[in-house]
C-alpha cells in the first residue's frame, strides 16, 4: 500500500486527452509512479519511453477437468452463475472464455475432479524514467477483461505521487481504477459528446466517494458544454489547455509536451500544484 | 441481418462522427450505439416517435441480512472479489460483487440470499421504418458485453437487412460483443503513434473473431507522416483502406448543435460520403 498521493485521470469519452495529462504530470512529479491502467490500449510508454526493467505474466485460475473423475453429475454447471461449465452427454465443458474465476466450482466438485491452472492474460512491464517508476499491462489479445491486470498494477503505486491512466468508459475497468485513488482528475473536450460522458464519469466518481477537478483540453473559446456542466454541478475547474496545433503534433508523434515547451512545463507543473491543493482540501 | 460496425482501438478518433454520417446517408432502417459506456448517438439521431425503455438486470447479487450474520468470515475467505466488507457483520459492496455465489453455498448460517439487480437500462427508438437501439449502464454496474449483446439483439425484430453499430474503444468484453456476427468492422483511426498502435490490435481482436476489416484515417492532416504510416500498414497487411478525412473545425460546431454531418458541404463531410460510398461497395463483396 502507498502512503504517497494516488490521482487518477480519468474522461468518460475516450480520445480527450487522459493519456496526454497522465504523462506529462507523471514526467514533472519528480519522485513518482506512472500506471497505465487502460490495459486495453495502453500509450503512455510510448510518450515515457522508460528504460526496461522486468516483464512479468499476470495469470488467472481456470478450471481444468480431469474426465476420468468426472462422473458428471452437473453440481459445478447448475451452480455456475456464468454458465461457463455445462455437462453434455454425461462430460463436462469448460467455457474458459466466461469464466470469472470466481472458485465456485473447486468447492463443489465431490469428486475432486476440476483443478486450477494459471493462464496468461497479459503482461505487466516495468520500467523507469529517472525518478519516475513506470508500469504498464498489456492485456492479451481476445481476453474479455483486463480487471486482475488493473488489480495487479493497483498494488505498484509508489513515491510521494502516484499518476493512474485510466480506461475510457465508465464500466467495470474504471471502477477497478478508480478504487486505487484518492483523487480523480477528470478530463473533458468543449464537445456535447464529451459533456454526456464527463456526466456519467463524475456520476461514478461521486457515487465512490472521490474528490474531483476537472481540466478542459482542446478549448476553442465559445460555448463549452463541458464547461457549462461542471459550473453546474460544483465540479471544481482547475485547467484549461486551449486547442493547439503544435501541441496536436508533438502529441501525435509521441513527444512529451513538458521537454518540448516551457509554457507546457509550466502548465503541468502548476496543475500538479493546484491537484495537492484540492487534496488538502478535500 | 448484415450488420456494419464502427471502432477504432483508440478513443475519440471519430466513431460517432462517421456512424451519425453514414446512417444519414445510406438511409439505413436499423442502428445501435454500443458503447453503452459512453453513449453518445443519440445526440446526433434526431427524435423519433416511439420510445419504448426495458430494465436491463444483471446477474443477482449476494445480500447478507445482519441478524444472520455471525461474523465468522467464511464468506470473506472465498470471496475473490474483495466485494465482502468486514464489520461487526458483514456487508456486500454490490459494484464489487460479481454475483458468483460462492458466499451463499459456504455461510454456515443461510445468512446469504442473492438479490435480482438492475444494471443498465435499454431503450429502442422508433420512427417510420427506421429502428435505433441503444442502452445506459447504471452506475456501478459492469457487465458491458452483455449488455452491448442485449442492445445487438433488440434490432432482430427490425427485419432491416443492414444495421450500422457504433462500438466503444478499447479490445475488451464490450468491443468482443459487438464484433461477434459484424459483416465489417470499419475502423476509424488517428493518425499518431497512440492511434496506429491501438489500431493493430483492435484489428488483431477482429481477426480473432474472423471479422473483415477496413480503415480510414481521421483528422489525416494533422499529422501527415503517421497517416501515410498507418496507410502503409494497411497495404502491408492487404487491409482496404478506404480514405481520409481531413481536420475540420466547423464538425465540433455541427455536433454540439445537435446536426447530422451528412447535411454538410463542409470538407470533413464531403470525404466522409466518399468514404461511406466505397464502404458501401466493400459491404456488396462481403
Amino acid at each position: 500500500m502507498a502512503d504517497g498521493l494516488t490521482i487518477a485521470v480519468l474522461s468518460g469519452k475516450g480520445g480527450t486527452g487522459k493519456t496526454l495529462v497522465s504523462v506529462n504530470l507523471a514526467a514533472v512529479a519528480g519522485d513518482a509512479t506512472y500506471l497505465d491502467c487502460d490495459v486495453e490500449e495502453p500509450n503512455g510508454h510510448l510518450f515515457l519511453k522508460p528504460t526496461p526493467i522486468s516483464e512479468e505474466t499476470i495469470t488467472i485460475g481456470k478450471p481444468v477437468v480431469d474426465q476420468s473423475l468426472c462422473d458428471g453429475c452437473k453440481i459445478c454447471s447448475d451452480a455456475c452463475a456464468f454458465k461457463a461449465l455445462a455437462v453434455i452427454k454425461g462430460s463436462l465443458l469448460i467455457f474458459s472464455e466466461i469464466c470469472h474465476s470466481c472458485g465456485l466450482c473447486y468447492h463443489l466438485c465431490p469428486q475432486g475432479a476440476l483443478t486450477e491452472v494459471q493462464q496468461s492474460i497479459g503482461v505487466l512491464k516495468t520500467g523507469e524514467r529517472g525518478a519516475l517508476a513506470v508500469h504498464s499491462a498489456v492485456m492479451n489479445i481476445g481476453e474479455p477483461s483486463g480487471v486482475p491486470l488493473i488489480k495487479e498494477l493497483g498494488k505498484r503505486r509508489g513515491g510521494a505521487i502516484t499518476i493512474i491512466d485510466s480506461p475510457p468508459g465508465s464500466g467495470c475497468l474504471v471502477h477497478e481504477t478508480i478504487a486505487h485513488a484518492d483523487f480523480c482528475l477528470l478530463v473533458a473536450e468543449p464537445t456535447r459528446f464529451g459533456e454526456q460522458n464527463l456526466a456519467l464519469v463524475h456520476e461514478l466518481v461521486t457515487l465512490m466517494g472521490k474528490p474531483a477537478a476537472l481540466v478542459l483540453n482542446k478549448t476553442i473559446g465559445g460555448l463549452n458544454p463541458s464547461e457549462a456542466y461542471a459550473r453546474a454541478n460544483n465540479l471544481p475547474i482547475i485547467a484549461s489547455i486551449p486547442w493547439d496545433e503544435k501541441l496536436g503534433r508533438l502529441t501525435s508523434d509521441g513527444e512529451l509536451a513538458v521537454e518540448k515547451d516551457e509554457h507546457y512545463r509550466f502548465l503541468f507543473t502548476t496543475l500538479l500544484e493546484r491537484i495537492k491543493e484540492e487534496v488538502r482540501h478535500a | 441481418m448484415r450488420r456494419l460496425l464502427i471502432l477504432s482501438g483508440k478513443g475519440g478518433t471519430g466513431k460517432t462522427t462517421v456512424a451519425s454520417t453514414f446512417i444519414a446517408l445510406s438511409g439505413v432502417q436499423a442502428w445501435a450505439d454500443c458503447d453503452v459506456d459512453a453513449p453518445n448517438l443519440h445526440l446526433v439521431s434526431g427524435s423519433f416517435t416511439t420510445s419504448e425503455q426495458r430494465d436491463y438486470h444483471d446477474l443477482p447479487k449476494a445480500v447478507i441480512d445482519p441478524l444472520r450474520c455471525t461474523a465468522c468470515n467464511r464468506c470473506h475467505e472465498v470471496c475473490r472479489f474483495d466485494a465482502i466488507t468486514v464489520g461487526a457483520t458483514y456487508t456486500v459492496d454490490p459494484i464489487a460483487c460479481e454475483g458468483c455465489t460462492f458466499c451463499l453455498h459456504v455461510c454456515p448460517e443461510g445468512a446469504i440470499t442473492m438479490e435480482e439487480s438492475k444494471a443498465g437500462d435499454l431503450f429502442l427508438h422508433t420512427r417510420g421504418d427506421q429502428t435505433f437501439s441503444t442502452a445506459t449502464l447504471l452506475m456501478g454496474s459492469g457487465t458491458t458485453g452483455k449488455l452491448v449483446t442485449a442492445v445487438k439483439d433488440q434490432l432482430k425484430g427490425s427485419g432491416a437487412p443492414l444495421a450500422i453499430l457504433d462500438g466503444s474503444p478499447g479490445i475488451g468484453c464490450p468491443v468482443i460483443a459487438s464484433l461477434t456476427g459484424a459483416t465489417l468492422a470499419l475502423m476509424v483511426a488517428e493518425p499518431s503513434m497512440s492511434g496506429l498502435a491501438d489500431l493493430k490490435r483492435v484489428i488483431a481482436s477482429a481477426r480473432v473473431l474472423q471479422v473483415p476489416t477496413a480503415v480510414v484515417v481521421n483528422k489525416a492532416d494533422v499529422n501527415r507522416e503517421k497517416c501515410e504510416a498507418i496507410e502503409a500498414y494497411c497495404l502491408r497487411e492487404e487491409i482496404p483502406f478506404l480514405g481520409t478525412i481531413p481536420y475540420d473545425g466547423s464538425v465540433v460546431e455541427l455536433l454540439n448543435r445537435g446536426e447530422n454531418l451528412s447535411r454538410s458541404e463542409s470538407p470533413a463531410a464531403v470525404a466522409i460520403k466518399t468514404i461511406w460510398e466505397r464502404t458501401n461497395a466493400l459491404l456488396e463483396t462481403l
